[in-house]
């Protein structure tokens, strides 16, 4: 079976049993929202660490796609092919 | 103050928590940084029941914000896999940030109540591990017409009555509300104090209050510190007077209540709006033992020369005898008063901006 390849970031890896990349079964397409529910299934403060109540990516939380920045694309309705890396990355932030 | 005990000093700032403890109130020992990088707005020390639990509400700039707790004085710490605090999809809201987490009375044990950004008042019947949105001011229909202060939009100050189902809410922008029915309704209850920024300066709500405490010997009588002003109420707000004479500015962001003797509180003034540092430079607490017809100037062991500003949160007081005083400062320093603010001692400097601290005497 296919598979899409999803890099986390170092701040988040506790949250993936200490993993650097989270392989998940994909045998069709998929969105990056639909990906993200599939991500945080059982790990609900990995959900609540990447999108906010309503759903919404946060405002310093990127998500690249094929190495495209997905607020360049169609955000969380951006669509993920069998065979995708997806990296999420914080954003350069703070001071 | 008992030899066996020991105080605990959090320091919530721009960039994470510091604990600081001491046995006698004047040596202290600072912990290393906890949540370094998190933002920490909001903390409070819940020591019922035989437990202590500190409550510490973060916000990561990446992450969003979480409330985490320890019973443990900081060594291990607990986040509900869910969230302790989270709007339902259908409020059409997400957290933003915890400005407030204030355990309720002895007589309401496990009940912790939380303010937060956007606007809402929180409750928890579990110790702060799960909280509900309050949606009776969710609901209100003022909501709209409240306003976002420089630090955002939020319920910075609860205070439920110990002697009856009463609440104050002090929200920025907005005022003060009042419920008198355990948060099912709420109403605002500002007359007296000036909104001198709006159009209409005495307006029903929309009052820019910084702080409100409430006066231990008497539950309906609490004091504000609002955006210039600082008001007394005699009937749980019905109606505020100012008790601002005899200070040397009518702006600042703190108020504190003593947690025992009437009458007795503490403002930490500011030059103006336009200029939000000490009074000539001059960092002082100021104390009234008569309800506000007077006070004085304490500032013994403060340093000669301060031009950083004590934010709403950033001071307590402890519930020993005599009444430790605690404050710190946009510039990352922080004092503490075993003598009810009469002397200070520093307890920790440099570290980054002053957010919140919270004092407990604790066995051990």
């Amino acid at each position: 079976m296919e598979s899409v390849s999803v890099l986390i970031p170092t701040l988040l890896r506790p949250l993936v049993e200490g993993r650097s990349e989270v392989v998940l079964p994909a045998d069709a397409p998929m969105t990056v929202g639909g990906l993200l529910d599939r991500l945080s299934e059982g790990r609900p403060l990995l959900e609540r660490r990447i999108r906010d109540e309503t759903g919404a990516l946060r405002r310093y939380v990127n998500i690249y796609v094929g190495g495209e920045d997905v607020r360049r694309l169609e955000l969380l309705e951006t669509p993920v092919e069998p065979g995708d890396t997806v990296m999420v990355i914080q954003s350069v932030a703070g001071g | 103050m008992n030899d066996q005990a020991t105080t605990v000093l959090a320091i919530g700032t721009k960039k994470g928590l510091w604990l600081a403890t001491s046995r006698n109130r004047r040596s202290w020992t600072l912990s290393d940084p906890l949540f370094l990088m998190q933002e920490v707005p909001g903390v409070g020390i819940d020591t019922r029941g035989g437990r202590t639990r500190i409550l510490v509400g973060t916000r990561s700039e990446h992450w969003g914000p979480s409330v985490v707790h320890s019973d443990d004085l900081g060594a291990t710490w607990t986040e509900p896999e869910r969230g302790s605090i989270g709007f339902d999809p259908d409020d059409g809201a997400a957290l933003e940030r915890i400005w407030q987490i204030q355990p309720d009375s002895q007589s309401r044990p496990g009940v912790v109540w939380a303010g937060c950004e956007p606007i809402s008042v929180w409750k928890s019947t579990d110790g702060g591990e799960h909280f509900e949105l309050n949606r009776g001011l969710w609901d209100h229909p003022h909501r709209s017409e409240w306003g976002a202060g420089y630090g955002g939009a939020a319920a910075h100050t609860v205070l439920p009555s110990p002697a009856d189902d009463s609440i104050h809410v002090a929200m920025s922008t907005g005022g003060v509300y009042r419920s008198l029915d355990g948060g099912t309704s709420w109403e605002p209850r500002n007359r007296g104090i000036s909104a001198y920024f709006l159009p209409d300066p005495q307006p029903e709500f929309g009052q820019c209050v910084h702080k409100i405490a409430r006066d231990a010997g008497n539950p309906r009588h609490l004091y504000a510190q609002n955006h210039h002003g600082v008001y007394a109420t005699p009937d749980a707000g019905d109606t505020w007077t100012s008790i601002a004479e005899g200070l040397p500015s009518d702006f600042g962001f703190v108020m504190l209540a003593h947690p025992r003797r009437p009458g007795t509180a503490w403002v930490i003034p500011l030059k103006a709006d336009g200029e939000r540092i000490p009074p000539d430079g001059e960092l002082a607490v100021h104390r009234t033992d008569d309800g506000g017809g007077s006070w004085s100037r304490l500032h013994r062991g403060l340093p000669t020369r301060e031009y950083n500003a004590v934010l709403r949160d950033a001071a307590a007081v402890d519930a020993a005898d005599p009444v430790g005083v605690y404050f710190g400062t946009r510039g990352g320093s922080v004092y503490a008063s075993a003598d009810e603010g009469e002397s200070f001692v520093e307890v920790a400097s440099h570290l980054p901006d002053v957010l919140t601290v919270r004092a407990a005497v604790v066995p051990g």
